[in-house]
C-alpha cells in the first residue's frame, strides 16, 4: 500500500471530463449539420421563388407558353392539386377512420384485426411511385380509364389511408376506457358511444392526424406523374382528362433547361412549401392547444 | 481501511457530514428549508417523517442528485470532512463517486450481466486488469451478502434475479466504487419481508465500513436499524419540510423532545 | 332495465324482449369491418395488377430481367433489365444511410439529453419540419444548387482520396451518385432522428439515475444506459430510413444522369435507380415499356417490403423484451 493520500472528494480524471465535453461538442455539431440543409433549402426557395411570385403566376396556366417564354403560371396546377387533395381526403378519411374504429373498438385482438394491422404496416411502407404504378396498372391500363385528376386522387389515397389509420388508431386508444364504460353503463349502445363520446373526445387528435397526412400527400409527385400525366391547360374537371398538380408542375419545369422554366419551378416550390408548412403548423397548433397533457388529465 | 484498485490506493478515513442551513428548491417551489445536522462517520442515520415532507429530497441533496432534475437547486452547505460538496469548483460527478446511492426500486442495468453491473462504476475510471476486477466484484458481492447466491451465474443478466436479490446487487454495485457514504432511499419499500430483513442485516454489517443515511417510512425499521434518527415534517400544508428533531434513536422512540415527533411516533398522524 | 309491457287494443299484454341489440350497432360494425376488408382488398389488388401488367413485358424480354444492364424495351428485340437500376438504388440508399445515421443519432441525443428542456420541444418540431419538405423541392434544390456546388469538394475528394475506389475515376461531375446520395441523406435524416429521439426519451429514468449516482459523466451515462437500451430502436429507425431512400423517386430523378452502368465511382457521371428510371422513362414509354417499368416497380416494392418488415420485427422483439424486463 502506498502512502495515504488526502481523502475527500477525488477529482474526476481530466480524460473523462475531456471525453464528456468532446461528445457534447459533437452532438451540437450534429444538430447544426442537420439544420444547415433545411435552412439552405428554405432560403433558396424563398429567394428564388419570389422572383415570379406575382399575380400572373397565380392566375395563368402554361397554355400557349413557348419553351423559352417568360410568363405563364401555375393556376392550373394549383387548382389541380386542390381538387386532387380534396378528393383524396374524401376517399381516405372515411376508409381510414373506420378501419381505425374497427381495429380499436370492434376487432381488437382478433385474427382479422391482426391481419389488417399487419397490412396497414405494409401499406405505410409502399413507395409513392409504386402506388402510382398500381393505379396505372389497375385503373388506367386494365380498366381503360383515362388519365385524370381522379386517378391521381386514387393513387394518393393509397398513400394517405395507412397514415390516417395509424394516427387515428393512436388517438382512439388514448381515449380512456372509463369514458366508454360510463356510457355503456348508462345503456348507450356501442355505436352511439363511439359517435357521441369517443370520436368527439379524440377529435382534435384526429384532425391533427388528418391534416398531417394531407400535408404529406399534397407534396407527392411520383403518384401524379403516372396518373394525371401532364397538361399545360386548366382543367377544372378531375374526372375527365389530364390535370396538372403543383408538385408535378415543379418537376416538369425543373426538368426543362431554360431559365424561365427554372424560375417558375422555384415559385411553384415556394407555393408548395407554403401550403405544406401551413397545414403542418395548423395541425401542430391544434395538437398542442388541445393536448391532454396541457389539460392536465 | 480499504485497498482500492489501480492507482487509487487511498485510505478511507471516515469523515463526518455536516449540513448547514440547507434549502432545496424545485424551480421556485421550496421543498425543504433550513436543514442543519451532523452525521457521524460509520453510523446509520434514519430519516423519518410523513410522506411529502422532503426527506427523499433532502437525501438527494447529499450526493448532488437533486440538481439532476431540471430547474432544481440547492442553497446552503454540505461538508464532507473539510470540503463543501456544493463549493463552486466542486464537481458533482466526483461527489457522487464518494457518496453513493441505492434507490427505492431496484434498478440494475438491464443490458448488463450481474458481473458487469457490479463492475459498471469501476470501469468508468479506465482499464482495470480483469483479475483485479474479479476480485473487487467478488468482494462487493460478498459485502452485499449476494455472492453465494450468484457466484455460479455471474454472466446472467442482472434483471434475472428476484427483487430482493436485485436490490442487493444494486448495493454491491454502489459499494464496488468504495464510497465513504451510502445513501439509501427507502431501499426496502418494494421488497417482501424476508428480503427486507436480509437488507436490514446487511445494513448492520455495512456500517462497519460506511456511513449510512437511510430514508424510511417504516418506523420499526428505523428503530431496528439506525443509531440516530432525524424526524422531518412539514411546517404546514404547502409549506416546505423542516428538520424537527434529531437524536439517538433510542431517545427519539422512547422520549422525544418535540410533541410533533411524539405524535408521529405514536401514530397520531402521518 | 324493466320489461316493457305493451297492451294492444284488445287488452292483451304483449311482452317485448327488453335487451335487444339495436340495428345501429350492426350497421356500424359492418361499416367498420368493411373498411378493414377494403384495405386488404387494396393490398391484394396491388399485388395482382402489378404482376398482371408486368407479365407481358417480362415475357417479351429477351434478356434476364434481373441481371441485364441496359434498358431498351422498345427495341425490335426488347432487352431490358434492372441490373444497373437495382445497383444504383442499393448503392445510393446505403450511402445515404451511412451519411445520415450518425448525424441523426447525434441530433436525437442532442434533443433528448443535451438541449435545455423547453428548447428541446421546439427543436423537435424543427427537425420534423425537415421531414415535411416535399421531395420535389429537395430535387429542385439538389439539381440547381448542389450539383454545381459539389463539384469542387468532389474534385478535392478525387484528388486526395482517389485511391479509395469509391472516390476514384477520371471524371468528376456534379450530377453524380454522390450528389444524389447526399440529397437522400438529408431526406431520411429526420425520420431516423425522430424515431431515435422517441426511443432515447423512453429510457427509464431509474437507470439513468443509477448510472449518474455511480459518478458517471453525462456521456458515460449515455454510453452505459441510453445507447444499449436504444440500439434496437435506432437500428429499426435506420432500416425504415433505408426503405424510404430506396423508394425515393423525384429528388433523384432530377439529379441522376440516368445512365445504365454499374460503377462504384460515385463521383463520376453515372447513376440511376429503379424509381428514377420509372420517372424518367414514363413519358415516352410504349405499352411494352410501361410493362417493363411496372415490373421494375414490383421488384422495388418487394425490396422495400423486406426492409420494412425486418425493421418492424426488430422493434417487436425489443418491445417484448422490454415488457419482460420492466
Amino acid at each position: 500500500m502506498s502512502a495515504p493520500m488526502p481523502t475527500g472528494l477525488r477529482p474526476v480524471p481530466a480524460v473523462r471530463r475531456a471525453k464528456d465535453r468532446f461528445v457534447q461538442a459533437l452532438v451540437c455539431l450534429a444538430f447544426v449539420l442537420a439544420i444547415i440543409p433545411l435552412l439552405a433549402v428554405l432560403w433558396m426557395v424563398v429567394r428564388n421563388g419570389l422572383a415570379r411570385f406575382d399575380l400572373e403566376f397565380f392566375t395563368h396556366s402554361m397554355r400557349g407558353i413557348g419553351a423559352r417564354d417568360a410568363g405563364g403560371g401555375a393556376y392550373h396546377a394549383i387548382v389541380g392539386t386542390l381538387e386532387q387533395v380534396l378528393l383524396t381526403s374524401l376517399i381516405s378519411v372515411p376508409i381510414g377512420l373506420f378501419t381505425a374504429i374497427y381495429l380499436v373498438e370492434y376487432g381488437a385482438g382478433g385474427r382479422l384485426a391482426r391481419i389488417v394491422g399487419f397490412f396497414v404496416d405494409v401499406m405505410t411502407g409502399i413507395p409513392s411511385v409504386v402506388a402510382g404504378l398500381f393505379i396505372l396498372a389497375f385503373w388506367i391500363l386494365a380498366l381503360g380509364m383515362p388519365f385524370s385528376g381522379f386517378a391521381g386522387a386514387l393513387a394518393l389515397s393509397i398513400l394517405m389511408i395507412p397514415v390516417v389509420v395509424r394516427s387515428s388508431e393512436e388517438m382512439l386508444r388514448l381515449v380512456p376506457r372509463d369514458l366508454r364504460e360510463a356510457a355503456y353503463a348508462l345503456g348507450v349502445p356501442k355505436w352511439r358511444t363511439i359517435v357521441r363520446v369517443v370520436l368527439p373526445t379524440a377529435l382534435p387528435g384526429l384532425v391533427t392526424g388528418v391534416m398531417l397526412a394531407v400535408a404529406r400527400v399534397a407534396g407527392e409527385t411520383a403518384p401524379l406523374l403516372l396518373t394525371v400525366f401532364f397538361t399545360d391547360s386548366i382543367n377544372h374537371d378531375p374526372f375527365h382528362g389530364p390535370q396538372m398538380g403543383l408538385p408535378l408542375f415543379v418537376f416538369d419545369q425543373a426538368g426543362r433547361p431554360s431559365d424561365t422554366a427554372i424560375d417558375r419551378a422555384w415559385t411553384g416550390a415556394l407555393t408548395l412549401i407554403l401550403i405544406v408548412m401551413l397545414l403542418n403548423l395548423v395541425a401542430r397548433a391544434i395538437a398542442w392547444w388541445r393536448s391532454p397533457a396541457k389539460r392536465g388529465s | 481501511m480499504v485497498a482500492l484498485a489501480g492507482e487509487e490506493r487511498i485510505l478511507t478515513v471516515a469523515q463526518q457530514i455536516e449540513v448547514s442551513d440547507l434549502t432545496a428548491y424545485y424551480g421556485s417551489h421550496k421543498a425543504v428549508e433550513g436543514i442543519t445536522m451532523t452525521i457521524e462517520p460509520r453510523t446509520v442515520t434514519a430519516l423519518i417523517g410523513p410522506s411529502g415532507c422532503g426527506k427523499s429530497t433532502f437525501l438527494r441533496t447529499l450526493n448532488r442528485m437533486h440538481e439532476v432534475v431540471p430547474g432544481a437547486r440547492v442553497e446552503g452547505k454540505v461538508r464532507l470532512g473539510d470540503e463543501d460538496i456544493y463549493a463552486p469548483d466542486a464537481d458533482p460527478v466526483s461527489v457522487r463517486r464518494t457518496i453513493g446511492m441505492v434507490f427505492q426500486r431496484p434498478n440494475p442495468f438491464p443490458t448488463m450481466s450481474i458481473f458487469d453491473n457490479v463492475a459498471a462504476g469501476l470501469r468508468l475510471n479506465g482499464r482495470i486488469p480483469r483479475s483485479e476486477l474479479e476480485g473487487i466484484v467478488e468482494e462487493s458481492l460478498k459485502g452485499a451478502n449476494l455472492w453465494h447466491e450468484v457466484k455460479d451465474r455471474l454472466h446472467k443478466p442482472g434483471a434475472s434475479l428476484s427483487g430482493g436479490q436485485q436490490q442487493r446487487l444494486c448495493i454491491a454495485r454502489a459499494i464496488a466504487v468504495r464510497p465513504q457514504v451510502l445513501l439509501m432511499d427507502e431501499p426496502c419499500s418494494a421488497l417482501d419481508p424476508i428480503s427486507t430483513l436480509a437488507i436490514e442485516d446487511l445494513i448492520g454489517e455495512l456500517k462497519r465500513e460506511y456511513t449510512i443515511v437511510i430514508v424510511t417510512h417504516n418506523m420499526q425499521q428505523a428503530a431496528r436499524v439506525s443509531d440516530k434518527t432525524a424526524f422531518f415534517n412539514l411546517a404546514g400544508p404547502g409549506r416546505p419540510g423542516r428538520l424537527i428533531e434529531m437524536d439517538d434513536t433510542r431517545k427519539i422512540f422512547t422520549n422525544p423532545s418535540v410533541k410533533a415527533t411524539e405524535d408521529y411516533i405514536t401514530g397520531r398522524f402521518g | 332495465m324493466a320489461i316493457l309491457v305493451k297492451s294492444t287494443a284488445g287488452g292483451q299484454a304483449v311482452r317485448r324482449p327488453a335487451f335487444r341489440r339495436g340495428n345501429g350497432d350492426r350497421v356500424f360494425r359492418l361499416l367498420a369491418t368493411a373498411a378493414g376488408i377494403t384495405l386488404l382488398a387494396i393490398m391484394a389488388a396491388i399485388a395482382v395488377f402489378l404482376v398482371a401488367e408486368a407479365i407481358p413485358a417480362l415475357r417479351a424480354n429477351t434478356a434476364n430481367f434481373l441481371t441485364e444492364l441496359t434498358w431498351q424495351p422498345n427495341a425490335a428485340e426488347p432487352v431490358f433489365g434492372i441490373g444497373a437500376l437495382a445497383f444504383g438504388t442499393l448503392l445510393s440508399s446505403f450511402l445515404a444511410l451511412v451519411m445520415a445515421t450518425p448525424v441523426a443519432v447525434g441530433v436525437a441525443l442532442f434533443i433528448s439529453h443535451y438541449a435545455p428542456r423547453r428548447l428541446a420541444v421546439v427543436l423537435g418540431y424543427v427537425v420534423d419540419l425537415l421531414a415535411a419538405v416535399p421531395s420535389v423541392v429537395y430535387g429542385l434544390w439538389g439539381a440547381t444548387f448542389l450539383v454545381p456546388f459539389i463539384v469542387e469538394p468532389s474534385r478535392f475528394l478525387n484528388r486526395y482520396l482517389g485511391w479509395i475506389p469509391l472516390f476514384g475515376g477520371d471524371t468528376v461531375v456534379g450530377r453524380s451518385m454522390f450528389t444524389a446520395s447526399i440529397v437522400l441523406a438529408i431526406m431520411i435524416l429526420p425520420i431516423i432522428a425522430a424515431i431515435s429521439r422517441e426511443v432515447f426519451l423512453q429510457v427509464p429514468r431509474a437507470h439513468e439515475e443509477a448510472a449518474l449516482a455511480l459518478g458517471a459523466t453525462r456521456w458515460e451515462m449515455i454510453k452505459m444506459v441510453v445507447l444499449p437500451f436504444g440500439r434496437p430502436g435506432v437500428i429499426s429507425a435506420a432500416m425504415l430510413g433505408l426503405g424510404r431512400a430506396m423508394g425515393e423517386t423525384i429528388a433523384v430523378a432530377l439529379i441522376f444522369p440516368a445512365t445504365f452502368t454499374v460503377s462504384f465511382q460515385i463521383l463520376g457521371p453515372t447513376g440511376n435507380s429503379i424509381a428514377a428510371n420509372i420517372a424518367n422513362g414514363f413519358g415516352e414509354a410504349t405499352d411494352l415499356g410501361r410493362g417493363a417499368l411496372i415490373a421494375s416497380g414490383l421488384v422495388l416494392f418487394l425490396i422495400t417490403l423486406a426492409v420494412n418488415m425486418a425493421a418492424r420485427l426488430i422493434v417487436a422483439r425489443r418491445a417484448a423484451y422490454a415488457r419482460a424486463v420492466a
